[in-house]
């Protein structure tokens, strides 16, 4: 495991691969802790006339109770939530925000529970003050409670795969015939260059017909210039078919390249 | 399927996962030497992540969390592993104890100094054991005692917490916690005996003090071991590995100081506050004391057997 000095948490796991989390800043933690302090006031404000009622009817058992639902929900709401849901409260829920284990494992509720506590040394003097200079000169972005229980928080990354397939599906590609360079070019596109390319055929339909001509244009030229094909490959290919060919070639399965 | 997942039981249905887990890692490695779709490797990576979380954290017990194991067996457990930190919250209070107690026969002058609360400067032990002890018609604490009760349990949990998230400044606010909790109760005790006023004192505090005594000094326990895990004292381990062993103790101990505060609480309120004539001395004591010594018997010897039994 190794981290770095940037807005990111790199974890390399046993198997061999690494994965990155990326950490969440401090503007957006804070508004996701005034979302939450705004949603328990607000619980606890329509919760009011329940108290009221418990402490009229139940008298003395009513006001104990009430005090003590109060103290579980000031105290321990964001814990409770937390453990419920996969640490993530209401703000961190808005804000795309999760706490988890610095390791990348699962987070265990001994961590939430510790976490939740050291938040009042966090707090002190005022406004979090003490949490936030530490959270600043931690590589981690950890606060006291996070830097004890073993947690960070990150962004959630809400990612799904790339739907290549059905773009490219049924297209003759004249590019399998020339392995070689088909191997050169997967090496000399920038993953920026293929994105561009993969996006350009995905809105097809959304373009007008001029520009998408001038945009396949300038990108099939582009390609010509890293990698040269023989003519027998692209004899009459349209600007467009190159840029589809180009991008098959690139997203084709590792599969499908072994066995080409 | 991190439900099918968590019962490992489910030789099937982990060997799926661990297979699918497998191919993700794999197809994550090929791509992070390639000039590759950025999102597609995004998206590996959140396979990867998510399924490593899982695999490699699930532990035999971990499926279900269980109140009575936990109670009887764990919490004790705990409290047996760092009973130094008890021992050391336990001499720390002792220590201020000896020295309130100090303060107080030097001279009565700074009282309101050493006393948070205005009823022990304003009147002495004698003249409030006459008014506890004076016949009355009516219950003091009637239609009272649950709201004082949840107020006792609310304030008390809350020094304890404080008593042991403290322990991240190296201790030494759990240590000031501890000592200035042990100079009142050390003042308020000489005061008490220097009155004549023994048997009443311990009366009074001996029913909710057994319990609420020891949780608070749990806490403190609690805040000790933080602290010596930050300082990294008779260990070679780095300091988040240090943190990583301690945690799940600093929760158990937590929750284990929390549960004995509640019932602290319901006797403090429906009971310490009664004094004779209503309720003997003698019958305070008595329960006070069993309390007492089934608390530390349970504490010091609650779930070994079991624990040999697992070692073995």
């Amino acid at each position: 495991m190794s981290d770095q000095r940037t807005a990111t948490l790199n974890i390399v796991i046993p198997e061999g691969v690494s994965f990155s989390l990326p950490l969440a800043g401090p503007i957006t933690r804070s508004i996701a802790f005034f979302i939450d302090f705004a949603t328990m006031s607000a619980v606890l404000s329509t919760l009011t006339p329940i108290f009221t009622a418990m402490q009229l009817i139940g008298g003395d058992t009513g006001v104990g109770v009430t005090i003590l639902i109060q103290f579980i929900i000031i105290e321990g709401s964001k814990m409770i939530m937390e453990l419920l849901w996969r640490g993530q409260t209401i703000g961190k829920k808005v804000m795309g925000l999760r706490v988890v284990d610095e390791r990348g494992l699962k987070l265990r509720p001994s961590q939430v529970v510790i976490r939740n506590l050291l938040r009042f040394v966090d707090a002190l003097p005022l406004f979090y003050a003490l949490g936030g200079i530490v959270s600043l000169f931690s590589s981690r972005a950890q606060r006291l409670g996070d830097l004890a229980a073993g947690t960070v928080v990150v962004r959630t990354v809400h990612s799904s795969p790339p739907d290549v397939a059905s773009i490219l599906a049924g297209k003759f590609n004249s590019f399998r015939d020339h392995a070689h360079l088909e191997a050169r070019l997967r090496q000399k596109v920038t993953p920026e260059e293929s994105q561009l390319a993969l996006h350009a055929l995905v809105r097809r339909d959304e373009l007008e017909s001029g520009a998408r001509v001038k945009i396949y244009g300038a990108l099939a030229n582009h390609f010509r210039e890293k990698v040269k094909f023989p003519d027998e490959a692209i004899h009459g290919m349209s600007d467009e078919q190159y840029v589809r060919n180009v991008v098959e070639t690139i997203f084709r399965s590792r599969k499908s390249v072994a066995r080409n | 399927m991190r439900e099918g997942l968590a019962d490992l039981s489910d030789l099937r249905h982990a060997r799926h996962v661990l297979s699918l887990f497998q191919r993700a890692s794999s197809d994550l490695a090929q791509l992070q030497g390639y000039s590759a779709e950025p999102e597609l490797k995004s998206y590996l990576e959140t396979l990867v992540g998510a399924g490593y979380a899982e695999i490699h954290s699930s532990t035999r017990d971990s499926r279900r969390f269980k109140p009575w194991q936990w109670v009887t067996e764990v919490f004790p457990e705990t409290f047996r592993r760092q009973i130094w930190g008890f021992h050391v919250a336990l001499a720390l209070t002792v220590v201020g104890a000896l020295l309130g107690a100090l303060l107080i026969a030097s001279g009565t002058e700074g009282r309101e100094a050493i006393y948070p609360f205005r009823h022990l400067v304003e009147q002495t032990p004698s003249e409030r054991v006459a008014r506890e002890e004076r016949p009355t018609d009516r219950d003091r604490l009637a239609g009272a005692k649950a709201t004082f009760s949840a107020q006792l349990m609310q304030n008390n949990i809350t020094v304890t917490f404080r008593a042991l998230a403290l322990g991240i400044t190296w201790g030494i606010g759990t240590i000031l916690i501890l000592f200035y909790n042990g100079v009142i109760l050390g003042a308020v005790i000489l005061d008490y005996i220097v009155d004549g006023q023994t048997v009443f004192l311990i009366a009074w505090l001996l029913p909710h003090g057994s319990f609420e005594i020891p949780a608070i000094l749990i806490g403190g326990q609690g805040g000790l071991v933080l602290g010596r895990a930050l300082i990294g004292w008779g260990t070679a381990d780095s300091l988040r590995m240090r943190f990583r062993k301690t945690v799940p103790d600093l929760a158990t101990l937590a929750g284990g100081a929390a549960l004995m505060l509640v019932w602290a609480g319901i006797v403090e309120a429906f009971f310490s506050q009664y004094h004779a004539p209503v309720l003997p001395y003698a019958v305070k004591i008595a329960f006070g004391s069993v309390e007492l010594v089934g608390l530390f018997s349970f504490l010091y010897f609650c779930g070994r057997s079991k624990t040999k039994g697992r070692k073995a």
